[in-house]
């Protein structure tokens, strides 16, 4: 038992490994003369073989953890999160193969590492099915969604390039602001992730006391406290002192933590952002863009849009129907207006009104991929904020 | 009707753009699609009379011309999309958490999210999704649906009915993909055809000119899709009916048997034993998880079985009752009866079944006691008459009691959850009477650090008797009336649906389905191959998916003289 669980994460870091190696080989892939059309190129081969072999990774990863827990492991937000990665790569080989686009790699590829190396960070124990996820429709259900959104965000990834590649850098604008800001975002989470990480190394711990209806509560900080709980007591020593304490608005579980933990991505993705700045000397967007070179424009919309279209009847069909069904089956109503249920909702209008608006209003090109990149942060919404901040029935951290 | 003959000799209805035969664009209707901007043509619709684009007279021609707007159904969708994002800022009045400071919304919501939270409530967001404004917004959306599918259909499925091989130059040379070749041999030309009939294309030929088609199915699906959304609406409206759906919630204690609300007396359900499952905390596979966590349950299960009275049976009277299902019911495993279905939904661990009271002298309360009464909480009477002479009468009876934030004694429900009662108690012979106030067990459990939601106080009910609340407000009184022994009862609760609009859901969502990967995964694409002089025209046009049709042009004419169609897209930024 204990082996196959430390078998199963060995193979998630493998997996994790192998897809930043590929990355690299589809980097090299953009000094080649010919890399965005048909001819494959041999960095671009050893990239996909590599990439593929870290799926496999991956899923031994998965049906390990499936073997060890009882229960399929999409059960709580580090769990759901891989998964969600897993499933970008495997969207993102889907469409490798039909339209072999090497620069897809080089961006669709850090995506999913990010996306693995923030899930990383929340608690990875095995932990027991409550009595509602006890169902075959646990696994049906969000593997399904899953998938929808993992082909979802390939049409971001195209998007971000149509957009690095296509957004006139030579002077700033609200366009090549608005690109630096998805980018951004897009740094936030790897500065979470260096934080995280080093605090977790240093086994960093405080704990605060804080009263909430009239019971004393305790809750531990793993990251210094910028800011305590509302009305909370540090009751650790030679820890940090906290600077100053979380609005009286927040409160519920933990939210003085989750704050904190907010500030700090900020704090640690802006110096990033900042470090990286001054080390390139331009917008990020302006330093892409050169790479980006070869790619040609109409095929990265198109395949915005393809993914789109194989991605949004996919991602119906477990984000509402199978939910809806999974829902009749637990509580015997399969609608709820839960606050999951209704981003799934939301995500769903938005994906239509991206084909209508594609479809009869001509809205092609750069509008396309704001969109794209639209309906990938309202993702990335009902799977963060939704689960940490608006909890409800599915909140699972 | 206005109809239009264009040079071909074929015939068009009013509003026409481009021929429904040949393909080329009438003059003067242009402006329609906006064809007289660009060099490309418009093919959406194939250049067909849409009403909406037609007239624009009367009040009906323009209600018909709003509502089948893209632009005003994409306009509705994001409304919506928006009003359901404000919908999650703050909870929905039934997702109002149980241990909130009230769990009236005019108090939760201000008391919780101050100013934003009294003007969210103000403004109805707490019950967004049935308020009238909402349900309007989602009835306009199915208006839209199908006024404008029925716009566009109709002469979509004309025209591609009557479409010819043969089309015009014009036509020809304003698709998107279009070549001309000089020199073209027959054989060439017949090699084309053929290798577009190995892909699976449709060759209509006319005189030379050749129409290859492939997938035009597909071009339903977006309608196909729009009906099964439109189904799934209507099934909405009828769920709003009591005939179609029921739901009821029932609690039911151990050993006890009741009538199953919303059935017309017709059902009853005992509950022969509730059972509350955890995960064992030395689990080696959960160990941490648990440690992290607390206590974690793993199967909530009420052992049911259902009886139906027997037809023109007394109500109530349990010999005609006859056993119809039995079952355990759990999460995720409802029992299913006759068109019910019962669902474990909630459960009371430490429910009160009944208590046990003695009265002593207050300065000698480890002595002998002066008298002893029980009461059922399933039942309580106004006045207890004990052997001794004492009288006890209950002045108030709080079921399920809390103290509110003004310091108030309330009840939460009219369960006895947490019965705490205010006696007036009357010596022997005497007019005179003393007030106490007893209860509060629950406090008195969680006071000691028990978590009654989750542990069960019956094994410990004589020592929470003894710490549980015994106050005497005067300060006066002689005699102390002290909890001698709790009876607890497992209560489970049960939900009761009956939902006979499920089953139009189910086609509604299916249709949907059909129809979006009948539009998604397939495309319409067509091919024009058209002899000049010595060579060929070569157009082609497809709904989506610009990638994979010229591919399959690039195998067509793989080793023939004819040249690669060129993409004239006008990406317009
Ligand atoms: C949330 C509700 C809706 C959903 C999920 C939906 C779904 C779809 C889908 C998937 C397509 C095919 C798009 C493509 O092939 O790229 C489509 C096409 C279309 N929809 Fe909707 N739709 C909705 C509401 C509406 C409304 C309210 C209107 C009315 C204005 C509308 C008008 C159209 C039109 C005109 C087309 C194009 C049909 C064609 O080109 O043959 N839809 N819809």
């Amino acid at each position: 038992m204990g082996s196959l669980l430390s078998l199963s994460s060995t193979m998630l870091y493998s997996a994790f490994i192998l897809y930043l190696v590929a990355t690299f080989f589809f980097g090299f892939t953009i000094r080649e003369k010919h890399s965005s059309s048909n001819k494959r190129s041999i960095a671009a081969n050893i990239g996909i073989i590599v990439t593929i072999v870290g799926f496999v990774a991956q899923v031994v990863y998965f049906i390990t953890r499936w073997v060890a827990s009882g229960h399929a492991p999409v059960s709580n937000l580090f769990e759901f999160m891989t998964f969600f990665g897993m499933t970008i790569v495997l969207a993102f080989i889907i469409i490798y193969f039909i339209y072999r686009v090497s620069v897809l790699g080089l961006f669709a590829l850090p995506t999913a590492l990010i996306i693995i190396a923030y899930a990383s960070m929340f608690p990875t124990e095995i932990a027991p099915l409550v009595p509602s996820l006890k169902s075959h429709w646990l696994y049906i259900h969000v593997t399904t969604v899953s998938l929808g959104q993992g082909i979802l965000a390939i049409s971001f990834v195209t998007g971000v390039i149509y957009l690095i590649k296509k957004i006139d850098q030579s002077v700033p604008s609200k366009r090549t602001t608005w690109l630096e800001v998805v980018l951004y975002s897009l740094i936030l989470f790897v500065g979470f992730v260096i934080v995280t990480t080093i605090f977790n190394l240093m086994d960093y711990q405080a704990t605060f006391e804080y009263t909430e209806r009239n019971k004393a509560v305790e809750t531990e900080y793993h990251l210094p406290a910028i800011a305590a709980p509302n009305g909370g007591q540090l009751v650790s020593e030679n820890v940090m002192e906290p600077l100053f304490e979380a609005p009286a608005w927040m409160h519920g579980a933990d939210a003085g933590r989750k704050f904190n933990t907010l500030l700090w991505s900020f704090i640690s993705g802006t110096i990033l952002y900042g470090l990286l700045r001054l080390f390139l000397r331009k917008r990020i967007g302006a330093a892409l863009q050169p790479i980006l070179n070869n790619s040609k424009l109409d095929l990265l919309d198109e395949i915005t849009y393809r993914s789109v279209a194989i991605g949004f009847p996919v991602f119906t069909l477990g984000g509402l129907i199978f939910a809806a069904i999974w829902a009749q089956e637990a509580w015997g109503r399969f609608w709820g207006w839960d606050p999951k249920e209704v981003w799934a909702l939301i995500t769903w209008f938005f994906y239509a009104a991206f084909l209508h608006l594609r479809l009869s209003r001509g809205w092609h090109g750069e509008k396309s991929a704001w969109l794209a990149v639209g309906g990938f942060a309202i993702i990335m919404f009902n799977l963060i904020a939704v689960n940490l901040i608006l909890a409800g029935l599915h909140s699972y951290a | 009707m206005k109809n239009i003959k264009c040079d071909c000799g074929h015939v068009n209805p009013e509003g026409t753009v481009l021929c429904e035969s040949c393909g080329k664009p009438i003059a003067g209707n242009q402006h329609i699609d906006g064809n007289d901007q660009k060099k490309l043509l418009n093919m959406r619709y194939d250049g067909t009379a849409r009403r909406s684009q037609t007239y624009n007279k009367t009040i009906i021609d323009k209600i018909w011309s709003f509502f089948s707007s893209v632009k005003v159904g994409v306009w509705l969708i994001v409304i919506a999309l928006i009003a359901s994002a404000v919908g999650t800022i703050f909870p929905q009045q039934q997702y109002i958490p149980a241990d909130a400071i009230s769990r009236d919304p005019a108090v939760y919501y201000p008391e919780t999210y101050g100013i934003f939270g009294r003007v969210y409530y103000q403004l109805g967001f707490h019950n967004l999704f049935s308020s009238w404004w909402y349900l309007i917004l989602i009835a306009l959306i199915g208006v839209s649906l199908v006024i404008c599918s029925l716009d566009r259909f109709v002469p979509l499925y004309r025209a591609l009915k009557r479409q010819k091989a043969k089309r015009h130059y014009s036509f020809l040379s304003r698709q998107r993909l279009f070549s001309e070749t000089v020199e073209v041999t027959a054989t060439e030309k017949e090699e084309v055809i053929k290798k577009l009939k190995a892909q699976r294309y449709k060759i209509t030929e006319e005189n030379g000119h050749v129409l290859a088609e492939k997938g035009r199915f597909s071009r339903w699906g977006p309608y196909v899709n729009h009906i099964g959304l439109i189904i799934i609406l209507l099934a909405a409206l009828l769920r709003t009916t009591p005939v179609f759906y029921t739901n009821e919630y029932v609690w039911v204690s151990e050993g006890e048997q009741t009538v199953i609300p919303g059935t017309k007396s017709e059902y009853y359900i005992e509950n022969e034993a509730f059972i509350l499952d955890i995960y064992d905390e030395n689990d080696e596979r959960f160990k941490d998880a648990i440690q992290k966590q607390g206590v974690v349950p793993s199967n909530f299960q009420t052992n049911a079985i259902v009886y139906k009275a027997k037809e023109g049976a007394l109500v109530g009277s349990d010999s005609e009752l006859v056993k119809v299902a039995e079952d355990e019911i759990r999460m995720n495993h409802p029992l299913e009866v006759d068109g019910y279905k019962l669902y474990q939904s909630g459960y009371q661990l430490n429910e009160v079944n009944q208590m046990t009271f003695t009265i002593h002298e207050k300065d000698n309360l480890e002595g002998e006691d002066l008298g002893e009464f029980s009461i059922d909480l399933n039942d309580p009477k106004s006045e207890y008459e004990l052997e001794n002479g004492f009288t006890v009468s209950l002045a108030d009876y709080f079921p399920d009691y809390y103290l509110d934030n003004t310091g108030e004694p309330k009840t939460e429900t009219q369960y006895p959850r947490n019965p705490t009662f205010i006696f007036n108690l009357f010596p022997p012979n005497m007019e005179e009477y003393e007030t106490s106030f007893v209860g509060d067990i629950k406090g008195a459990a969680e006071a000691i650090g028990i978590d009654t939601e989750s542990v069960e106080l019956s094994p410990m009910s004589k020592v929470i008797g003894k710490f549980a609340t015994s106050l005497d407000p005067t300060g006066e009184n002689d005699y102390q009336i002290v909890i001698k022994d709790i009876d607890f009862q497992r209560v489970s609760g049960i939900s009761i649906r009956k939902d006979h609009s499920l089953p139009f859901f189910g086609v509604g969502a299916l249709i949907f389905m059909i129809g979006v990967i009948q539009g998604m995964y397939w495309q319409h694409r067509r091919i024009w191959i058209q002899p000049t002089e010595n060579g060929v025209l070569l157009a082609a046009h497809t709904n989506k998916n610009w990638f994979a049709i010229k591919k399959d042009i690039e195998k067509a004419i793989e080793n023939t003289n004819v040249k690669m169609v060129n993409d004239q897209q006008e990406l317009d930024e």
